[in-house]
């Protein structure tokens, strides 16, 4: 199976991205192979959904569960759509991450913000 | 003639501006943009208000129709759809473009009517009186402030635009088509700053300006006002940091009818723009 991690660089030891939405990369771990890949986050740089847009790239990764510190609603809302399951990242880096998933540590992502738009006086 | 009135933060005086100036012109409309927050009628107290709904098309789709080919997806460029096993629709993301329905290849989609708000058209006094009001968790004025400067387009004489603060896409539609445009700042380094983003704004729209300095204080230093000489601006009026003001204003009074001093305030500064747009 795989999972998903937004991350800032692309390296197993990277940290965990505080961002879903706005995350450099994500870090596709397959738990079967051992075989870790990175994706670019296209939604970086968006003006708005990012949030939706990065869901959209995990969900065409076939990744079925995403470890992340927090999740907007948008973004929930496409991942569970997709089936995709949401766990709350502990301190440490990815690839530490990974082993507390792998030893069922992780809980459940429960709370979803209502997500960080309209920073900067609502620029639309 | 259209005259905007804008400022980089909320309570430099916009509304005190451009309500007390459409009161000291003869016949003149006052439109407030400030959709999130309109409170030039409260100062107006317009009567005979008529009302209008205003509404923006957000695409449904009829998921028999739609085969997830994504180029609907692929071509929203604000994110506002998803593909997972169905289509997913953000209305709260949509910016009402229609090209989801023009690219659909399977003709899956619809439109439907969202309401946003409301304008209210009244008048006080022979001012007529337009307020746009967004309806509490819209996330964008932008269409609503398009159908005030429709309504802006018919009107004569003077037309005072109260605009949202800031300087986003709110502020953009409010002054795209106004004549002259007044910013409004407050006397201080904090003020400085907002005034360099309106500043900013009228300069890339090239649109003539001037600015009014509120809450000014004799003997003070005043950034705001070195900010202006520094930058060849012209500074069109200051305003006193006065008590009375500050009363009639928390009152919701207009300061032109309540005091003479103040009447022939704005009546000077009414002047002044009139000359400022002439040399435009």
């Amino acid at each position: 199976m795989k999972i998903a991690i937004p991350v800032d660089n692309k390296s197993l030891d990277s940290n965990v991205s505080a961002s879903f939405g706005r995350s450099s990369y994500f870090l596709i771990y397959d738990t079967a192979s051992k075989e870790s890949s990175f994706i670019e986050n296209t939604a970086v740089h968006s003006s708005g959904g990012a949030g939706i847009k990065a869901a959209q790239t995990i969900v065409d990764s076939g990744a079925k569960a995403v470890l992340t510190p927090r999740c907007g609603q948008n973004a929930a809302e496409v991942l569970k759509g997709a089936g995709i399951e949401l766990y709350k990242s502990v301190s440490g880096n990815a690839e530490e991450n990974i082993t507390a998933y792998a030893d069922k540590k992780l809980s459940v992502l429960d709370e979803i913000h209502s997500g960080f738009h309209r920073h900067g006086g609502g620029g639309r | 003639m259209k005259i905007a009135v804008l400022s980089g933060k909320g309570g430099a005086g916009k509304t005190l501006v451009s309500v007390n100036l459409a009161t000291a012109a003869n016949t003149s409309a006052y439109i407030d943009c400030d959709v999130e927050e309109p409170n030039g009628r409260l100062f107006l107290k317009p009567e005979r208000i008529v009302e209008e709904e205003i509404t923006v098309k957000i695409p449904q789709v009829d998921t028999d129709l739609c085969d997830g080919c994504r180029r609907c997806v692929d071509f929203c460029i604000f994110n506002a759809l998803a593909f997972t096993n169905r289509l997913l629709v953000f209305d709260d993301i949509c910016h009402s473009c229609g090209g989801c329905v023009l690219v659909c290849p399977n003709k899956a989609f619809t439109e439907r009517d969202k309401a946003i708000g409301r304008i209210q058209t009244g008048s006080s006094n022979g001012i007529e009186v337009i307020t746009g009001i967004l309806n509490t968790g819209e996330p964008s004025g932008v269409p609503l402030i398009n159908e005030l400067m429709k309504k802006a387009e018919r009107l004569e004489g003077y037309v005072f635009i109260d605009c949202p603060p800031g300087s986003a896409c709110t502020v953009m539609e409010s002054i795209k088509d106004a004549d002259y445009c007044i910013l409004v700042a407050e006397p201080t380094l904090f003020g400085v700053h907002n005034l360099n983003m309106v500043y900013e704004l009228v300069r890339l729209f090239n649109k003539p300006f001037g600015a009014v300095i509120n809450k000014c204080l004799e003997g003070e230093e005043n950034p705001a006002e070195t900010f202006c000489r520094g930058n060849g601006i012209e500074v069109l009026c200051s305003i006193p940091f006065d008590s009375e003001l500050g009363e009639l204003n928390s009152n919701a009074e207009i300061a032109v009818y309540k005091d003479k001093k103040y009447r022939g305030m704005f009546v000077s500064l009414l002047e002044r723009i009139k000359q400022e747009v002439k040399r435009a």
